[in-house]
């Protein structure tokens, strides 16, 4: 294939019900830096149905050059088929160098399928994305083996790169009104049929698929806590960072909170952006769980502990204090902006 | 029904351990386990089995011990089981990896094909995807229950991260599994014995109709230039407070590190 062809940066701006969820800008932070260093254009894809204007603003105000519009009824909802062939049809059109994708519970639908079928690379989960001198090829380091390894993977031979991020991984640009960028409609070819795959209903629920794994920010309880309502006012600090709560085996044999809140050997394996561990001691087994997290935060009376050897940040106290104190500092900061 | 199983066999990560001295990983030791949401998947079919009479085989792509994982899924009552091996699969990505799996299964002839979501050693959820679109199946992947409707259709709970939708699938199609979805069974006594005495069928390349181009590493879109191990990191700073002081420095260090 003449990869030389194949130019700019696209961004898949992922909507759903006509908001335009935040991977999306976040996107569009790390491939404004990309399209910078390339001196190539970023261009959005944005597809459904009745899409307001508003949405395209925004993008074009995170840093898009161009947005590329698809509003087909078909794209009223997220169905895989419609949207992957709508999304093969833009990457054939606009011919870009690297695409890339939110890597929620859609993204990580629609990627593999659309690079398979335009038989090029893709990379999941990407938690760094970089240029490469010279080759100008893209650098997509991702962690393998539970976070154990981290992989710098490329895709020298084929076009687009494709890439997938998770949410909250990258940083948005300040967004600037003021910004000039280009609209462009894209007519596309879909089957108006039902297929073979009808949606019956739709629902929403708060936090269907809400998995410790995934959170960016986990508060964790431990034996330390001392008792059951102690460990719940974790749940309120949890929900001031829009997090979840997690628990070390103790909490749980306690009965404190249920088995999937486990972090550790016998229960899950996390790296949040965040951990925040209190009343936790660090038996080894719980380390093995959450010794990846971005940044780690021991709170603990016993300054011997050693969870404190994994901390990036230790507090000696006492935590069934420091989390209500934690809570009220949290609200004032949110307040003052 | 005929249904068709894809598992593979992972390292137990959550028994990987890294070398403090050396900061690589200690791989010795580690158990091989048939990755959890594949193990869902195989527990969805063998529940289709048990009420609908359905046919489950186990098909799996690795090298040749990865026989083992297809043994516990006879154990576990699996029908019929699968190993797709070769070294010249050896350093496929995810693109070469399914397009293999599509080749065996168009040997096979499912209605029904069940992928776990995702590995835990790669972590990627590609495969299941990829295959289908190789295949030309219809594909649901994030499928969290699912119920036959006559002998033709599913109906499919797919799941997202703030909803689910319930869809009507017509078969052949292909599903992805959560592992949340059901608690696989164990193997049974008289199981474990009889799936010691029952062939494995291996397939290599020159079994499957692939082109020999398209495979392995060779096929592979991507490649992995480096890889390393994070290292380990040395403690960080620890303050004796009071607890308000406390809370004010977690709040000073996380804005610093733009956490909030």
């Amino acid at each position: 294939m003449d990869i030389s062809s194949y130019k700019g940066v696209m961004v898949f701006a992922e909507q759903r019900a006509g908001v335009i969820q935040k991977v999306a800008f976040e996107l569009l932070g790390i491939g404004r830096d990309i399209a910078d260093r390339l001196e190539e254009p970023l261009v959005a894809v944005l597809m459904g149905s009745g899409l307001s204007p508003d949405c395209i603003q925004a993008l074009i105000a995170e840093g898009a050059d161009e947005v590329v519009v698809v509003d087909h009824p078909r794209l009223d909802l997220y169905r895989t088929g419609p949207c992957a062939q709508a999304l093969t049809q833009v990457i054939g059109a606009v011919k870009p160098g690297i695409v890339l994708l939110g890597a929620t519970a859609i993204g990580r639908e629609l990627a593999p399928i659309v690079s398979a079928r335009m038989r090029t690379g893709l990379t999941a989960d990407c938690t760094s994305l970089e240029i490469e001198d010279g080759s100008r090829n893209l650098l997509m380091t991702r962690p393998a083996f539970g976070g154990n390894i981290m992989a710098t993977i490329i895709c020298p031979e084929h076009r687009p790169q494709m890439a997938t991020v998770r949410p909250g991984v990258m940083r948005r640009k300040v967004s600037d009104p003021a910004r000039p960028g280009a609209v462009r409609t894209l007519e596309i070819d879909l089957d108006g049929s039902e297929g073979p795959v009808e949606v019956l209903e739709v629902v929403s629920e708060k936090a269907a698929l809400k998995n410790i794994e995934d959170a960016t920010v986990l508060v964790a309880g431990g034996r330390g806590l001392g008792g059951f309502e102690n460990f719940r006012r974790l749940e309120e600090l949890a929900e001031t960072f829009g997090g979840m709560v997690a628990a070390s085996r103790a909490a749980v044999d306690e009965g404190w909170v249920a088995q999937d809140r486990q972090v550790g050997q016998t229960g899950k394996t996390v790296r949040p952006d965040l951990y925040l561990a209190c009343g936790i001691s660090g038996m080894i087994q719980h380390i093995a769980g959450m010794e990846e997290s971005e940044f780690i935060v021991a709170v603990n009376t016993r300054a011997d502990a050693p969870i404190f050897e994994y901390a990036d940040l230790g507090i000696v106290t006492d935590a069934n204090r420091l989390v209500p104190a934690l809570i009220e500092e949290l609200k004032a900061v949110k307040a003052s902006r | 029904m005929k249904i068709v199983v894809c598992v593979k066999q992972v390292p137990d990560t959550t028994e990987v351990r890294i070398d403090p001295a050396t900061g690589t990983l200690i791989r010795d030791g580690v158990p091989s386990i048939i990755n959890p949401d594949d193990r869902a998947a195989l527990e969805t079919a063998l529940v289709l089995k048990d009420t609908t009479g359905a046919t489950v085989a186990v098909l799996s792509m690795g090298p040749p011990q990865a026989e083992a994982v297809l043994r516990e899924a006879l154990a576990m009552g699996a029908d019929e089981a699968i190993l797709v091996s070769d070294r010249r699969f050896g350093g496929s990505d995810t693109w070469a990896t399914s397009l293999t799996l599509a080749s065996a299964l168009r040997r096979l002839q499912a209605d029904l094909v069940l992928c776990g979501r995702q590995a835990i050693d790669g972590d990627t959820a590609q495969v299941g995807p990829q295959v289908a679109e190789h295949l030309g199946l219809p594909l649901v992947s994030y499928v969290g229950s699912l119920r036959p409707e006559g002998d033709r259709h599913l109906i499919v709970k797919r799941m997202f991260e703030d909803g689910h939708h319930v869809l009507r699938v017509q078969m052949p199609c292909l599903l992805t599994i959560l592992k949340d979805m059901n608690t696989p069974r164990y193997m049974s006594a008289p199981g474990i014995f009889e799936a010691f005495q029952r062939p494995i069928t291996t397939w290599t390349l020159d079994d499957l109709d692939v082109d020999p181009s398209q495979i392995g590493l060779k096929g592979s879109p991507t490649r992995v230039k480096k890889s390393y191990t994070k290292g380990t990191k040395s403690a960080g700073k620890v303050y004796e407070v009071d607890p308000r002081e406390g809370a004010r420095i977690i709040v000073e260090n996380l804005r610093e590190k733009f956490i909030i």
